[in-house]
C-alpha cells in the first residue's frame, strides 16, 4: 500500500489526539512508514482539533493534501463540515461522523445558527464515497454514564467495518500500551462495542 | 519508560519536540533551560518528564534570558547545555545572546528557537528568527523531521565543541509538532558537574572586544567551510536535466518531495540544513546550470536574496523565483507548493485544487474560537470587571496566558497584546496622556518573567493603572508548568513559593489586595473602589487554574458539588450563559441547563443569577 490519510478531528477534550496516536502507533507496529501532526496550544481550551495520520510505505508531508484524505474520523459534526474539503469522490473518501453536536460559542451565546444534520451531509456528499453516521457518544454515554470513550467506539466501528487497514490484534495491543491501566477495560469493553455496531 | 529512553536502535515514532531531547541525551547533554513558548512547550514538558530518571538538570527559568543565561553559565564551566524557547523568547534572551557570541563557550551548548508560521500558537507577530543568527553571528542548522532533530542537535553540540561557539537549531511549528519515524542512537551519560575557569575573553570589554569581533568573523569562515561539506545539506535528483532547479529548507523539504511526486515531474533539488553561514560553493555550483531557480523557504525570504547575489557571480541570467510566487505570510503546504510548480512548470495538477477549496467555501460554518474553560477564574475576574466598569470609558490592558481569550465576545476585556508584561508598560504610557480609566491585566507567570520591572515603572513614575495579577498558580497555556510562584520546581522539588504580593509592597504599591476572583462581589466592589485612587494600585487574583485544582481533587478522591438551574425558578434571562460564556452552560430549546459532566462546582455562575435559579446538586 503506497499511502493511506485519515484526519481524526474533533474539539479540544474530546480524545481526538489519543485517537490518532492509536492509530498511528498501530501503524507503526504494522510495518508502515508513518507521519502525523497536529495543532495545539489553544486547542485544549475548546478549539478544533484536526490531527492528520499518514501511513504506508513512504511519504513526506504529514500533512494531507487536499482531497486525498481516504477516511475522515469527526467527533463532532461540526468539525466534520470544516474538514469537507480533504474529502474527494475520486480519493473515495468515507467521512465517518459521530452525531453528538458540541455547540460553539459562537452558537450557544452569540446566536449564529448550527447548520442541520442533513444540511452538513448535503455539503460533505460532492467531497465523500460514503458519509456514515453513527450514535457513537449517545451509546456510550448509555453504557458507561460519560462520553469520554466515544473516541475508541469510534476507532472500533472503523476496524470492525475495515474501513482501516490495519489489523484487530495489532490496536488492541496498541489501546493496551495507549490507555492507562485504570481505564483499560471500559476502553476494550467500548472498542469492541463499537466494533460490533452496524 | 518514556519513550525518549527507549534502547539503541529501536525505530520509534516521536514528536519533533520529543527528538530533540532525545538528540541532546544522545549528545551528553547535562543542563537543561527553558522559559515555556507554544510550539516548542514540548521540549521542556519531556525533559520535566526525564530529568531525573536522566541523571541531568533541568530547569524553567523566570524567563529566557535567564534561561539562556543559565545555559551559558553551564556551558562555561565545562557542562554541556541545551536552552530553547518560542521566536517570542529569542527576542527576550537576545541581549545576552550576541555577548554570547564574542565569549564563546567551553562545553557544547546548543539554543533552539521555534518559529510559528501562521502563528497557530502565537498572537503577537509572525516572526522569523533566521536573521538574528546573522546578526549575532552564531550558526543555524534547520531540521524538517524528527530524525533530523536527532542528528542535528548531536552536530550542533559537535560544532559548538569544536568552535566553541554557541549553536541554534531553528524549528518551525510543524518540526515540532510532526511525529515521524526515528532509528535511535546511543545514550551518553552527560557531566553535570564543572568548574569556571577565568579568561579574560568572557569580560567582552574593549579593547578585546574588538579583537574577539574578529576572531568570530574567521569562525564564521571556518564554519562556512564545513557547511560546505555538511551532509545536512545534499541533493535529489542531482543529475537530472532540467532548465528549473529547487532550492529548499526545513519542513518545506516534505512539500516539495510530495508535491512532485503528485505532479509526475523529477526535478533537481538542493536542500539545505545548514542554513547559516550557507554553502555559497555548493550553491553557486547547483545553480551554475539552470535557467531558473525555485526558492522553497517560509515567512522572510533569506535564502532567496542570498542565491540572488550568488547568482550575479556565476549566472548572471538566472531567474531566482520565490516570493510573489509564494506568498509572504503563513506556513507553507503542499497544495501552496503544487501551485507554484503548476505555474512554474506549466504543467497541471489533475485535480484543481483552488476550484476544489472554493466548491467548499460555499457554506459557512460557525467559527469554533478557544474558550477558557469551565470554571476558570481569569472569567470571573473578567466579568468582575466588566460590570464594576459598565458604563464608564475604561482601557483594558492585556498580556500573553490563557487570559488573551478574554479578547472575545462576550467578556471583551483585553484591548491590545503587544509581548509579556506589556499591559503594564502599555497601560501607563496611556495613563500618563490619557483621562480614561485603565486596567492591566497579567498573569503570575507573566509577572515574574517581564511584569515587575513595568510595575517598578508605574510606581516611581507616578502613573495610576489599576493592576490585577491573574495568580492561577501555574503556566498554564503552555501546558501547566510551574513558575516561581507554584512552590515546585521543573524536576518536581519543593521550592519557596514567591509572593507577588509581597513583591509589588516592596516596589512601593501601597495598596495590595488578594482577593479570591470566585468571590465576585468583592471583586467588583474591590475594583471599583481602587479605580478611584491617585496611586497605583493592585489586586492579586488569586486561584488555582481549574484544570489543575480538578486533577488534583479526582487524584484525591475529593467530588466537587456540580450546579443545576432550577427550571421553576429560572426567568430565561440568560444572563449566566450569555455574560459568563461558560462552556458547561447550554441552552437547549430555551431551557437553560448546565453540563453536569464538564461542571466544576465554581458558583460563579450561581453567584450572577439574578433570579438566584442555581444551586449545588445535594
Amino acid at each position: 500500500m503506497k499511502e493511506f490519510n485519515i484526519i481524526v478531528t474533533g474539539v479540544g477534550g474530546q480524545g481526538a489526539m489519543t485517537l490518532g496516536m492509536i492509530i498511528a502507533e498501530a501503524a507503526l507496529k504494522q510495518g508502515y512508514d508513518v507521519r502525523t501532526t497536529e495543532v495545539h496550544g489553544l486547542a485544549q481550551r475548546g478549539g478544533s482539533i484536526p490531527l492528520h495520520i499518514r501511513f504506508g510505505e513512504k511519504m513526506y508531508t504529514p500533512l494531507i493534501l487536499e482531497g486525498e484524505a481516504n477516511l475522515i474520523i469527526a467527533l463532532e459534526p461540526l468539525e466534520a463540515l470544516r474538514t469537507t474539503y480533504f474529502g474527494s469522490k475520486k480519493h473515495k473518501t468515507i467521512f465517518l461522523i459521530d452525531k453528538y453536536k458540541l455547540p460553539p460559542i459562537t452558537v450557544s451565546v452569540l446566536g449564529e445558527g448550527y447548520p442541520r444534520i442533513e444540511n452538513i451531509v448535503n455539503h460533505i456528499k460532492p467531497f465523500a464515497d460514503r458519509i456514515i453516521i453513527i450514535n457513537a457518544s449517545e451509546i456510550v454515554i448509555k453504557e458507561t454514564g460519560n462520553d469520554i470513550t466515544s473516541n475508541v467506539f469510534m476507532l472500533g466501528y472503523a476496524i470492525g467495518n475495515k474501513l482501516i487497514p490495519l489489523k484487530e490484534k495489532i490496536v488492541l495491543e496498541t489501546i493496551k500500551e495507549i490507555v492507562p491501566k485504570k481505564y483499560l477495560e471500559v476502553n476494550k469493553k467500548i472498542f469492541e462495542l463499537g466494533m460490533k455496531h452496524k | 519508560m518514556h519513550k525518549v529512553f527507549y534502547k539503541q536502535g529501536k525505530k520509534v515514532l516521536l514528536l519533533g519536540n520529543e527528538a530533540i531531547v532525545r538528540g541532546a541525551l544522545e549528545a551528553g547533554v547535562g543542563f537543561a533551560s527553558t522559559y515555556p513558548g507554544t510550539p516548542s512547550s514540548e521540549i521542556g514538558i519531556t525533559f520535566a518528564e526525564i530529568a531525573k530518571d536522566a541523571g541531568i538538570y533541568f530547569e524553567y527559568s523566570a524567563n529566557e534570558k535567564v534561561a539562556f543565561e543559565a545555559a551559558v553559565g553551564a556551558a562555561l564551566s565545562g557542562v554541556r547545555s541545551i536552552c530553547f524557547f518560542k521566536h517570542f523568547g529569542l527576542n527576550v534572551a537576545c541581549e545576552s545572546v550576541f555577548p554570547s557570541a564574542y565569549t564563546g563557550v567551553k562545553a557544547g551548548m546548543v539554543i533552539v528557537v521555534a518559529d510559528d508560521p501562521s502563528c497557530h500558537s502565537s498572537g503577537q507577530s509572525e516572526e522569523d528568527t533566521r536573521p538574528f543568527a546573522r546578526v549575532a553571528h552564531l550558526p543555524m542548522l534547520e531540521p524538517s523531521n524528527a530524525q533530523e532533530c536527532i542528528d542535528f542537535v548531536k552536530i550542533a553540540f559537535r560544532l559548538s565543541e569544536r568552535f566553541k561557539i554557541p549553536v541554534f537549531i531553528r524549528m518551525t511549528t510543524r518540526v515540532d509538532h510532526m511525529r515521524s519515524v526515528v532509528k535511535l542512537g546511543k545514550i551518553v551519560k552527560g557531566k553535570t558537574r564543572g568548574k569556571f575557569i577565568k579568561d579574560i575573553v568572557y569580560k567582552n570589554f574593549p579593547p578585546y572586544i574588538m579583537d574577539t569581533h574578529e576572531e568570530l568573523h574567521k569562525k564564521l569562515d571556518k564554519l562556512k567551510e564545513v557547511s560546505e561539506k555538511s551532509n545536512m545539506n545534499f541533493f535529489v535528483n542531482k543529475n537530472i536535466k532540467n532548465k528549473l532547479g529547487i532550492i529548499v529548507t526545513g519542513v518545506s523539504f516534505d512539500y516539495v518531495m510530495d508535491a512532485m511526486d503528485d505532479l509526475k515531474i523529477k526535478l533537481p533539488v538542493l536542500k539545505i540544513g545548514f542554513t547559516y553561514p550557507l554553502p555559497d560553493k555548493l550553491i553557486k555550483n547547483f545553480i551554475k546550470r539552470f535557467k531558473k531557480i525555485l526558492v522553497v523557504e517560509e515567512l522572510e525570504p533569506i535564502v532567496e536574496n542570498h542565491v540572488k547575489i550568488l547568482a550575479k557571480q556565476v549566472n548572471p541570467k538566472l531567474k531566482v523565483l520565490g516570493k510573489g510566487y509564494f506568498p509572504n505570510a503563513g506556513e507553507y503546504n503542499e497544495a501552496i507548493v503544487i501551485n507554484v510548480l503548476s505555474k512554474v512548470t506549466r504543467r497541471k495538477y489533475e485535480v484543481d485544487l483552488i476550484a476544489h477549496k472554493k466548491k467548499y467555501l460555499k457554506i459557512k460554518e460557525p467559527k469554533r474560537l478557544p474558550i477558557m474553560c469551565p470554571g476558570c477564574p481569569h472569567r470571573s475576574t473578567f466579568y468582575a470587571a466588566k460590570l464594576a466598569t459598565k458604563g464608564m470609558d475604561v482601557v483594558y490592558g492585556g498580556d500573553v496566558g490563557c487570559y488573551i481569550l478574554g479578547l472575545f465576545k462576550p467578556l471583551e476585556t483585553q484591548d491590545w497584546m503587544f509581548s509579556m508584561g506589556a499591559s503594564e508598560g502599555v497601560a501607563h504610557g496611556i495613563r500618563k496622556v490619557s483621562d480614561q480609566k485603565v486596567i492591566a491585566f497579567l498573569g503570575d507567570s507573566t509577572f515574574f518573567h517581564a511584569g515587575m520591572p513595568g510595575m517598578v515603572n508605574i510606581v516611581y513614575n507616578k502613573s495610576n493603572p489599576l493592576i490585577i495579577v491573574m495568580d492561577n498558580r501555574i503556566t498554564a497555556m503552555t501546558g501547566h508548568e510551574p513558575n516561581p510562584g507554584t512552590g515546585i520546581t521543573a524536576m518536581g522539588d519543593p521550592a519557596k513559593e514567591i509572593q507577588i504580593d509581597a513583591i509589588a509592597k516592596a516596589m512601593g504599591v501601597e495598596d495590595v489586595r488578594v482577593i479570591d476572583p470566585n468571590n465576585v462581589n468583592l471583586m467588583i466592589k474591590t475594583i471599583r473602589e481602587l479605580l478611584e485612587k491617585d496611586k497605583v494600585s493592585v489586586i492579586v487574583a488569586k486561584r488555582e487554574c481549574q484544570l489543575l485544582a480538578m486533577r488534583k481533587k479526582r487524584k484525591q478522591g475529593i467530588k466537587v458539588a456540580k450546579f443545576q438551574i432550577d427550571t421553576k425558578i429560572c426567568k430565561k434571562c440568560g444572563t449566566c450563559l450569555r455574560q459568563l460564556a461558560c462552556p458547561a452552560i447550554k441552552e437547549e430549546h430555551g431551557i437553560f441547563k448546565i453540563d453536569k459532566n464538564i461542571c466544576t462546582g465554581c458558583a460563579v455562575c450561581a453567584q450572577i443569577c439574578p433570579n438566584k435559579a442555581i444551586h449545588a446538586v445535594k
